[in-house]
């Protein structure tokens, strides 16, 4: 319909415009309003609410330099492991004729929930080696049992009235036991980005390369990741994005406990326990501040798109 | 005869040489691969044991899965049990809530698809002002925490539930409120929303990506925009649509935040929540808790099985073209 009336467009628009001004738009200017008040969202108090997260005077309550840490954490461990896993496991499953199935048993946790991904991986965890996986294996092979989801890794130091007497401690055992079900719910989507990408490679250029004498240490270096990188690229962003907006493993597994907090359940705390709105909205907003970044490489990644296609 | 004779006896001492170097190189190549089927198969292994390990678990005596470990299943008293399944459907109330995770994500799921078909359309083949930078937003709504909007839209539910409070309303049927806080229209509503961007986004460069002639001619033949989008764009977009649906059906059903704030009554509780509250009331119950989370995991695992394809070609469609 070539001579549309000009209102058309915006009746195919209308349901799916307010939906997402109602539930996306308006909480998103709310919750950058709620960050400048006080922790019931009525006077304004300026810069305080992100000064709190910046000074950390309340490290007991609500440690915002170890959600700070720990998501930094995540974003780096969680999306290095991820895409290394998954790229080397694009690259050897390529070579065998059960691909198929070997692809699927990484998917498969994909379509699992968090919560049901905590209840397996709580079960995996089990301090008594007698019945916990993981420690059954470190025990059989001669080492310790582990309390992986509540040892911080950390020596116990005396408490001050400052809190702890220590730096928080990103590298810490059981964030690591975390950040490792992450991956293990997370690689088979990377497993399935980078191997599409992977066919894409022209078999001429493999098979050049092969001919010149090209061992496969230097076709993964010199042609596989070179020619992959825009598809690592896609991956990875996408991963970090799930880094930083992290919230139900963490919740359902340690509820923040143990040092695990991260930038997600801290808010999360503060806005529906603690009541304090303006502290709340405070990391809402840093959190969506990180993420920005991200956003604007996706979005000039895909006009590129447009105008190429 | 007796001239074929020392053909067919030379053919064979020829024959055995090459089988020889045949079988060796084959035994040498196998060599040289095991590394190769070691590693995949080890990495499917591990990537495999937890879930194997829930399942086992599910089936095992109660008095059996907190004494010893899930691997021992196979050997002494060698017996399983529904009994977990018994116990989690009918007095936990696992059974209810396998219903209201179904009357929560399929009506979401059809809706999402719905609405943003529509925007997708307008997107893809409609003329207006601000159309590309409307679209960048939409886009960078992927991005925007969940978290962040909860807070709003509860206080928005709340707020809903005084204004209408005098109609006493109760959904027909399914119990509850029309909408608002502790409604299912609420929580399709919610629901819908934050799966917008994404939908928007992938059947937005589907669309787009449909014959430009096929619109033209009917077009000029006076088909209604109605019309096309019912008679084309649906139809030829199958393959999108499949992806999206599923990606929404497993997100919708896999969700724990929403169901949360909005939804906290036990009697709407989905899966998810109600799996929750088992982990912190039966903390080491792990016969029960496996079970429970073996029932919520059933029916995604069944549509990943049935739908891989679809599956594979939504995630390829939402990241490598997009």
């Amino acid at each position: 319909m070539i001579g549309r009336r000009w209102f058309v467009p915006w009746l195919w628009l209308a349901p799916a415009l307010v939906l997402l001004g109602i539930f996306l738009v308006y909480p998103t200017v709310d919750t950058i309003r709620r960050s400048f008040q006080d922790e019931k969202s009525h006077g304004f108090v300026g810069l305080d609410n992100y000064r709190f997260i910046v000074d950390n005077p309340q490290p007991l309550v609500s440690d915002t330099h170890v959600a700070l840490l720990n998501n930094l954490m995540w974003l780096t461990v969680f999306t290095a492991i991820t895409v290394a896993l998954g790229l080397i496991i694009a690259v050897l499953t390529a070579r065998v004729r059960y691909e198929a199935v070997a692809k699927s048993a990484i998917f498969i946790p994909m379509a699992i929930s968090f919560v049901a991904a905590a209840v397996i991986w709580k079960f995996m965890y089990e301090f008594n080696s007698d019945i916990g996986t993981v420690n059954a294996v470190v025990t059989s092979a001669g080492g310790d049992a582990t309390r992986w989801l509540q040892d911080t890794g950390a020596p116990q130091t005396p408490i001050t009235d400052a809190g702890p007497d220590t730096l928080p401690n990103p590298i810490q055992v059981n964030n690591f036991a975390l950040v490792f079900v992450g991956v293990w719910m997370w690689t088979g989507f990377a497993v399935v980005v980078l191997s599409a990408g992977l066919k894409g490679i022209s078999t001429e250029i493999l098979e050049a390369a092969r001919v010149d004498g090209a061992n496969e240490w230097q076709i993964f270096w010199r042609i596989i990741i070179p020619n992959l990188s825009p598809t690592i690229v896609v991956v990875a962003t996408t991963l970090v994005i799930q880094a930083l907006k992290k919230f139900d493993l963490v919740w359902v597994m340690t509820a923040g406990r143990f040092e695990t907090d991260v930038v997600a359940t801290l808010f999360f705390k503060e806005f529906f326990l603690r009541g304090d709105f303006g502290v709340g909205a405070a990391l809402a907003v840093v959190l969506l501040l990180w993420v920005v970044p991200v956003m604007v490489i996706s979005i000039r990644r895909f006009q590129f798109q447009e105008e190429t296609r | 005869m007796a001239r074929r004779e020392p053909s067919t006896a030379g053919e064979a001492a020829a024959g055995a040489a090459p089988r020889a170097a045949r079988l060796g190189e084959a035994l040498n190549r196998l060599a040289r691969r095991l590394p190769l089927h070691v590693s995949v198969i080890g990495l499917a292994a591990i990537w495999s044991i937890p879930t194997i390990a829930l399942l086992v678990s599910s089936f095992r005596d109660p008095g059996l899965v907190v004494t010893s470990g899930w691997w021992n299943a196979v050997k002494d008293p060698f017996e399983f049990t529904f009994g977990n399944y018994e116990t989690v459907l009918e007095r936990q109330g696992m059974a209810r809530s396998f219903v209201n995770s179904l009357i929560i994500t399929v009506p979401s799921t059809m809706l999402v698809i719905l609405v943003a078909a529509m925007a997708a359309y307008a997107f893809a083949w409609m003329k207006f002002p601000f159309r590309n930078a409307l679209f960048l937003v939409v886009v960078g709504l992927l991005v925007v925490p969940l978290q962040m909007t909860l807070i709003p839209v509860l206080q928005l539910y709340v707020n809903l539930n005084d204004w209408f409070g005098f109609l006493g309303n109760d959904m027909p049927l399914l119990g509850g409120r029309l909408f608002g806080t502790n409604s299912y229209a609420g929580i399709w509503a919610a629901h819908t929303a934050f799966g917008l961007p994404f939908a928007v986004y992938l059947l937005r460069n589907f669309f787009g990506g449909l014959p430009r002639d096929l619109f033209e001619s009917a077009y000029l033949d006076g088909a209604s925009d109605l019309r096309v989008f019912f008679r084309i764009v649906l139809p030829l977009s199958m393959p999108a649509i499949a992806a999206l649906a599923i990606f929404q059906f497993l997100w919708v059903w896999n969700d724990l935040l929403i169901a949360l704030i909005l939804l906290g009554d036990p009697d709407r509780a989905p899966m998810t929540l109600t799996i929750t509250n088992l982990v912190s009331s039966f903390g080491t119950a792990y016969q029960l808790l496996t079970a429970a989370a073996f029932i919520s995991m059933a029916l995604p695992l069944l549509v990943f099985f049935a739908l891989q394809r679809y599956f594979v070609q939504g995630i390829l469609a939402g990241a490598v073209k997009g």
